[in-house]
């Protein structure tokens, strides 16, 4: 069982950089991540670069840890991008909209591989 | 080597117009002036979709334009439901074609305001939106204030030409003049540069606004001493700050439309903004995320009547957002064939949507191979609009700019493309027809 | 191939030809009115009115608050929803219908002329880009040049011929028809949340409207404009502002213009002839109005007469429009635009049974019936603002209907007894003052007889507007019928509606105006604007003109230097 956190996604400079690059690198380094506080990455025994595991009700994610200050204790911020959107709510709740912030998860270390993004894409077509 | 000057970005919403490159060999070589990080990357060119190819038992072949815009037209003739969804890195000109074969085929059309500001236009319609041009804020804004948005990362020069950081007639010091307040769930580099960081717990963005707006009425009494992980103190503060600016400004961004509360959030703001209007002069726009996506709300809302969502399956145009917008329809599982352009929903959609994408055909136009280009059926390299093929777009606040062409090339613009689509599509109706 | 039309036994209302109610047939070659024809083509009008094709002197059609409407009131475009057709794209709207639905139903009324009467210069392209997506209609646009702080500056330094050469770049750039005024001073205070009367400093620019009015004038005269300044005053839609209206009337009134045309365009009349302190005192002062109008020669106006139901109002008139959202509580959209104007949007219900809303729907009739000289007004609702344009007929039917509007007023708030005078008045008007509200005084006061609009003259486009109404036909009913649905409208020497139905759907025309200016007054003129572009604008000067590619089918009309 995870660690409970409050998963949001969002826009990171590189990430833009990379938005006709999606397939580079540059990109995978970037937007294959889940920011959090160091607080938090010690209570999960983790330090940058370790994979770890994000589980929400609509899918799992393997991504790596990343350290970043601002973040508040108990949430988590994976740059928008294929990874996030493996475990954001489609659910539109009659607006259009899916939930790309505040979404309920739980995220716990893993010895598992992040995916690079086609095989990720792969995934979809089991 | 040539220097162009006066370029226009097709990167965000901010289509800053002052670029200055050099091109050499019909490449860009280099980006001397005016481009943001972001920007300049992508005017500094990435690998291409190299041909027009069509899957086959689950690989892509390469075929001819020819052949792929035939395919793209003979699964858009057949489909019963189809979607047309994307729009906004393209210009005004493809957009209006898109309408068009929308139309012909009885689509639902949707554009990427569906998953950034659909809930800020459902919001303009429940109240309206008090707004301005940027060239307003420049020159008069005293205080700017930044809600769930991090223009540091994502719209990297919109305070330097737009806001704080820039310069105007009433401004001449920059910000020195002026006052920042940034509202966020993380210290962002935004945040950093802020007069007044307001922390706000993740989701509770509602809350500050009702504070907010009560104080601004005057109903200081009936907040709690702590809002959304923010103290009453710094909230009083704040608006005081909004009463005694000259000229205020809220910009908002996903941070509060992606959220559970989506556009009650943007209701509560723009009624902020009008409490804030009893005092001073107040406005409100939101980031637009991609450079065009102010331009397809615009052709499509003048040429149907409304900005997204659209479903034209009846011959008119049905406008119910939450009923048949992108996310909608792909998650219910109702469509039954896709065409993407100009935007990249297996970058961008939920994984639940992408789960029925992989199990219908799939039309992908677009410059750059991504994600979408790993389930699409059918795939069209496009030119870049604003690098090799001009047109009009507009900025985030509705001002439109005709984006230049700085180098030849051999791939279509999606104008073209779509209107041979739309041929086609039409050829093969009228045989049905006989 | 030479396409020929002839239009036989029609009765013709010509009213710049001196042609009223004559048994005539028309022949059109090539698009043009000629004098016969050999092989053509034979409409038999068969005794029904025939006039040249509609144009309209002011209307908010296209362009970004035109949008910003449609867009806040999706309500508003389920009302005129109509599936695509083999010639017709889909349709949706009322108040704010979208670009092909308003080509249509302006070519079902007769219509083949219309006038975009505000375009915010920094916004142009857009407004170009929604007129392209009209069908049918001729078009123009006025650009907005008063809020402008290049005009203010000029204004008061007092160096008209700089104003002139900045009118004629504007004009040029914007690939615009004229000079259009609104609320002069008043929307750039709105910048900061305040208003101008027409003596009133502007905030920070220190100049008055009412100098900001008259400069315009002057500068505007120094070419040969084929239009005039056309005004929107101070104080629209305040109680008691008829006064505001004269005063800026007389402004003008020393300025010889160009040619035989007034001096000023004054435009939606109507909000503009209020008596009264408040709105429990609100009254009608129309007759003063027209009084004046009677009087004088200076000054043209439209009506912007009210058509009863919910519209959408529209203007650069940012205050105006805040106002009347706190009056409604309905939402409100406001766009303020860089150094040059700006704009609101709200929603608005005009009530028979609300007192002000009934008096002013008969003050915009008032005026029609007391200004003696049809020639000196032009049929508006200003659309949206009083009522959408699809309410002429209704106003036509009144006009020509003493009866009719009797009826109305019967089931209206009792004020239009008390507070106005139209109840008292019996005049009716003619087919032929029909024909000069709707055709004839908006093409001279525009100057597009001399380009083929508005008549039916030989050399005249090919425009014509055929109802199916017999010329003695009293009953308001039949006449509001025939003018909302022609028998054939002819576009070009085209049909492009037959009995109701939209048959064609060609593009139209877009007519600008290149004002030519002497070269040293230019190059003075730019060290000052391109100071404003290097400093305050947030495009870039060269990123600034209306590309060719926005208006794909032009018409120019040279403005020369008058030396």
């Amino acid at each position: 069982m995870g660690t409970k956190v409050n998963l949001i996604s969002g826009r990171t400079i590189v990430q833009g950089q990379n938005l006709d690059n999606k397939l580079s690198e540059e990109y995978f380094s970037e937007v294959a991540t889940c920011e959090m506080n160091k607080a938090d990455m010690e209570k999960l025994g983790v330090t940058g670069g370790d994979s770890v595991k994000v589980k929400t009700s609509y899918g799992e994610v393997v991504v790596r840890a990343k350290g970043k200050e601002g973040t508040p204790e108990g949430v988590i911020f994976i740059p928008m991008g294929p990874w996030a959107n493996a475990v954001v709510s489609g659910d539109t709740h009659g607006a259009g909209m899916p939930q790309y912030k505040g979404i309920d998860a739980e995220i716990e270390p893993t010895e598992e591989e992040v995916l690079h993004v086609k095989d990720l894409m792969k995934r979809y077509m089991e | 080597m040539v220097e162009i000057t006066d370029v226009v970005c097709s990167l965000c919403g901010c289509v800053c117009d002052d670029i200055v490159v050099e091109v050499e060999d019909n490449n860009v070589t280099k980006v001397k002036k005016g481009a943001c990080s972001v920007g300049k990357s992508k005017l500094m060119g990435h690998g291409r979709i190299e041909s027009p190819a069509i899957r086959e038992n689950g690989s892509l072949k390469d075929c001819s334009y020819d052949d792929a815009i035939k395919k793209a037209a003979e699964i858009l003739a057949a489909a019963r439901r189809p979607l047309l969804y994307g729009w906004s890195s393209t210009v005004c000109e493809a957009d209006k074609v898109g309408v068009e074969l929308a139309e012909e085929i009885g689509a639902v059309i949707d554009n990427t305001a569906s998953v950034c500001h659909g809930p800020s236009v459902l919001a303009i319609q429940d109240v309206g939106l008090p707004s301005c041009t940027l060239g307003e804020v420049k020159n008069r804004a005293d205080l700017v204030i930044y809600w769930g948005a991090n223009p540091a990362a994502a719209h990297a020069n919109h305070m330097k030409r737009y806001s704080y950081i820039s310069k105007g007639y009433w401004t001449a010091e920059g910000k020195k003049n002026k006052k920042l307040i940034v509202v966020d769930v993380r210290r962002t580099a935004t945040a950093k540069m802020a007069d007044v960081f307001l922390q706000i717990e993740q989701g509770k963005d509602y809350l500050v606004f009702s504070a907010l707006r009560a104080m601004l009425y005057g109903y200081e009494d009936v907040v709690p001493e702590v809002v959304g992980g923010v103290s009453k103190k710094d909230l009083l503060e704040t608006v005081r700050m909004m009463k005694e600016a000259k000229f205020g400004i809220i910009f908002f961004g996903m941070g509060v439309t992606h959220t559970g509360a989506r556009h009650n959030n943007i209701v509560n703001a723009i009624q902020t903004t009008r409490a804030a209007h009893t005092h001073t002069k107040f406005n409100i726009m939101p980031m637009r995320g991609h450079y065009n996506v102010a331009g397809i709300n615009q052709v499509c809302t003048w040429e149907t009547g409304y900005p997204f969502a659209v479903d034209l399956s009846r011959g008119y145009a049905w406008y119910n957002p939450g009923e048949h917008s992108a996310t909608d329809l792909l998650i219910r599982r109702e469509c039954d064939v896709a065409l993407f352009i100009a935007s990249d929903p297996g970058a961008h959609f939920p994984g639940e949507s992408i789960r029925h994408l992989a199990k219908i055909p799939v039309i992908q136009i677009d410059p750059f191979p991504n994600p979408t280009t790993e389930f699409a059926d059918v795939v069209i390299p496009a030119a870049i609009s604003g690098i090799e093929a001009e047109g009009n777009v507009y900025r985030m606040d509705n001002i439109p700019i005709r984006l230049r062409k700085l180098v030849d090339t051999e791939y279509m613009a999606d104008e073209e493309i779509l209107e041979r689509i739309l041929g086609e599509v039409r050829a093969i109706k009228e045989k049905e027809g006989e | 191939m030479v396409e020929e039309l002839l239009i036989r036994n029609g009765v013709v209302y010509d009213p710049i030809n001196g042609v009223n109610g004559e048994k005539k047939d028309i022949c059109i070659r090539d698009g043009k009115v000629v004098e016969e024809v050999r092989n053509p083509k034979v409409i038999d009008a068969e005794g029904r009115v025939v006039m040249p094709g509609g144009v309209d002197i002011h209307a908010h059609i296209a362009g970004g608050k035109v949008n910003a409407g449609r867009l806040f009131r999706p309500e508003d475009g389920r009302k005129g929803r109509e599936a695509k057709t083999k010639v017709c794209r889909a349709q949706s709207g009322y108040s704010v219908p979208n670009t092909f639905a308003t080509g249509y139903r302006y070519a079902k009324m007769g219509y083949t002329f219309v006038m975009e009467a505000a375009m915010p210069p920094l916004a142009a392209r857009h407004t170009h880009e929604e007129i392209v997506d009209i069908p049918i209609l001729d078009n123009a646009a006025l650009p907005l040049i008063d809020n402008n702080w290049m005009t203010m500056e000029y204004v008061k330094s007092g160096d008209t011929d700089l104003l002139a050469a900045y009118i004629a770049w504007m004009v040029k750039a914007t690939k615009g028809y004229g000079v259009k005024v609104v609320n002069p001073g008043g929307t750039e205070a709105w910048a900061w949340a305040k208003n101008c009367d027409l003596n009133d400093a502007v905030p920070y620019f220190d100049v008055t409207p009412a100098e900001i009015v008259k400069g315009l004038a002057e500068a505007t005269e120094k070419f040969e404009m084929p239009h005039s300044i056309h005004v929107h005053g101070n104080m629209l839609g305040h109680p008691g502002n008829y006064e505001v209206t004269t005063s800026t009337y007389d402004l003008v009134k020393g300025i010889k213009p160009y040619r035989d045309r007034p001096t000023m365009h004054a435009t939606h009349t109507q909000f503009h002839s209020y008596g009264g302190t408040t709105w429990a005192d609100f009254e009608s002062k129309a007759g003063a109005i027209a009084d004046y109008v009677n009087k004088n020669e200076h000054v043209s106006i439209d009506l912007g007469s009210v058509i009863l139901g919910d519209t959408t109002t529209m203007t650069a008139d940012g205050p105006m429009e805040y106002s009347l959202y706190q009056i409604t509580g309905r939402k409100w959209t406001n766009h303020d635009v860089e150094l040059e104007t700006g704009s609101g949007i709200t929603p608005f219900l005009y009530s028979g049974k609300v007192s002000v809303h009934t008096i002013q729907w008969a003050i915009g009739q008032e005026l029609a019936l007391l200004i003696k000289d049809p020639w000196k007004l032009a049929l508006t609702t200003d659309h949206p603002n009083a009522g959408p344009f699809i309410g002429y007929p209704i106003i036509i039917s009144m006009l020509m209907s003493k009866r009719r509007r009797d009826e109305s007023a019967e089931d209206m708030h009792s004020a239009i007894y008390k507070r106005a005078e139209l109840p008292s008045i019996d005049r009716e008007y003619d087919l032929n003052e029909i024909a000069i509200i709707t055709r004839g005084m908006a093409a001279k006061t525009l100057g597009l007889h001399e380009h083929g609009k508005g008549h039916l003259g030989v050399g005249a486009d090919g425009d014509v507007a055929i109802y199916d109404l017999s010329p003695e036909e009293r009953e308001a009913g039949k006449i509001q019928k025939a003018f909302l649905n022609t028998k054939y409208t002819i576009k070009g020497g085209e049909v492009v509606v037959k009995d109701g139905e939209v048959v064609a759907a060609p593009a139209g025309k877009t007519y600008f105006v290149t004002p030519e200016c002497d070269e040293k007054l230019t190059e003075e003129m730019m060290t000052h604007l391109k100071d404003k572009f290097e400093h305050y604008y947030s495009v870039t000067f060269n990123n600034y003109p209306v590309q060719d590619a926005y208006v794909p089918n032009p018409y120019e009309i040279k403005a020369p230097w008058r030396s």
